[in-house]
């Protein structure tokens, strides 16, 4: 049975308090896509079981867990819009090694690192492009609400259809092995990143500040009031000369001052504005 | 934008003209390396061949050799759209000349993404709900 007006209104809800996802009733197609195959691998009859399930006032913390998980989308590829990886090696990447030659540390954070892609594609460029960065410390350091795709972004194995989006053929051969029906990232890239599980709307673990924030396609599934809260916490984790990247249908204009979009190679970068309201 | 589809298979040209047609290119086609240089004598050349490996006649390597060596077709873009995916056979196509390489089977979306690598297509559209 399909979720009842009422059953989609407590999930969303649900949905909101525990991870700020913000679901409208447009999107009840989704969430059923979503739900239903859960429901069905967890022995419930169809989705309304489950929501039914989760009302309850002792609802299992797993399957609080898993029905959030499954809310998130996980989309994500190497390289994946390109432009946000072009701007990273011809301006901000350099600009950083000027910057910091004196600390010789690079931070770089992937908020919303889901299964791996985008903090591995940061590194296999950082890898290729960038020889100078031997002898500094480097902190690829990536983070998601999920466990399961942080469990596979650690893993660094992948699919043929997975190397087939958005990873250059010519980096594919040099960075990954086949192993059956999977490839798998070189040790050298991985071991150079850290995958944590954090959830952006709930308390986040000590970090230092980062050169580079990636928060691509994140910030879309949150309501207004998250947003600013998010916006603002990856503030204080910017160092004064920090950037920020956000997704093609991402800004920072209209939910807080403190950011200056900076139009860049045929994207967005946000920069901290100097002195912004805190 | 051309694109021209070589591969011995009428059913995976099909797919691929179905992918390739809504991003704004003209398709043609060709069944095997021989048809496909054939081809380019009589017209307009294409911005991008889609080559598959295994053909009859003349196989997708031999036919990447070809259009490499000739300075009339060397700098049409090429993609390997092929059934083979060991890393070596990956590392055979570059070194012959070709500039990417697509792995079957595949999504539209993987193939818009290649085509993006190439620089034929705009960075991929964010896919939102």
């Amino acid at each position: 049975m399909p979720l009842s007006a009422d059953e989609f209104t407590f999930f969303a809800d649900f949905l909101r308090r525990e991870s700020a996802i913000s679901v409208g009733p447009d999107k009840r197609y989704l969430v059923e896509s979503r739900l239903t195959p859960l429901a069905l691998t967890l022995g419930y009859a169809d989705s309304s079981a489950l929501v039914n399930e989760l009302r309850r006032p002792l609802a299992d913390k797993n399957l609080r867990n898993r029905a959030v998980e499954v809310m998130t989308t996980n989309e994500t590829s190497f390289f994946r819009d390109m432009r946000p990886f072009e701007v990273l090696r011809t301006t901000l990447v350099p600009e950083a090694l000027r910057r910091n030659e004196a600390t010789r540390q690079l931070r770089i954070w992937s908020a919303g690192a889901s299964t791996g892609q985008e903090l591995y594609s940061v590194a296999m460029l950082l890898d290729q492009q960038f020889p100078q960065l031997a002898g500094w410390t480097v902190t690829l350091y990536g983070t998601d609400l999920s466990e399961q795709v942080l469990a596979k972004a650690r893993a660094a194995r992948y699919s043929a259809l997975e190397v087939n989006r958005g990873l250059p053929a010519a980096l594919l051969v040099t960075y990954f092995t086949r192993d059956g029906n999977e490839y798998i990232l070189d040790h050298r890239i991985r071991s150079r990143c850290q995958f944590e599980g954090m959830n952006l709307t709930s308390t986040w673990q000590v970090m230092p500040r980062f050169d580079i924030v990636f928060c691509r396609n994140v910030l879309i599934y949150f309501d207004v009031e998250a947003k600013r809260t998010v916006l603002q916490r990856i503030r204080a984790h910017l160092n004064d000369d920090g950037v920020l990247l956000l997704g093609a249908a991402e800004t920072t204009l209209g939910v807080v001052d403190d950011y200056l979009a900076v139009p860049m190679g045929g994207t967005v970068v946000y920069r901290l504005k100097r002195g912004g309201a805190q | 934008m051309k694109a021209l589809i070589v591969d011995d298979s009428r059913a995976m040209r099909m797919m691929i003209k179905r992918v390739l047609t809504p991003l704004g290119f003209d398709t043609a086609e060709a069944g095997d390396g021989r048809e496909a240089l054939e081809s380019l004598q009589e017209g307009e050349l294409p911005d991008v061949a889609l080559v598959d490996v295994s053909m009859p006649v003349m196989d997708g390597l031999q036919l990447v050799s070809a259009l490499r060596s000739n300075p009339d077709t060397r700098r049409i873009t090429i993609m390997m759209v092929t059934s083979e995916s060991e890393p070596a056979q990956i590392v055979r196509a570059l070194a012959n000349g070709a500039h990417e390489y697509l792995m079957k089977p595949f999504t539209p979306e993987a193939m818009a993404g290649k085509l993006a690598v190439l620089g034929l297509l705009p960075a991929e559209p964010v896919e939102a709900w």
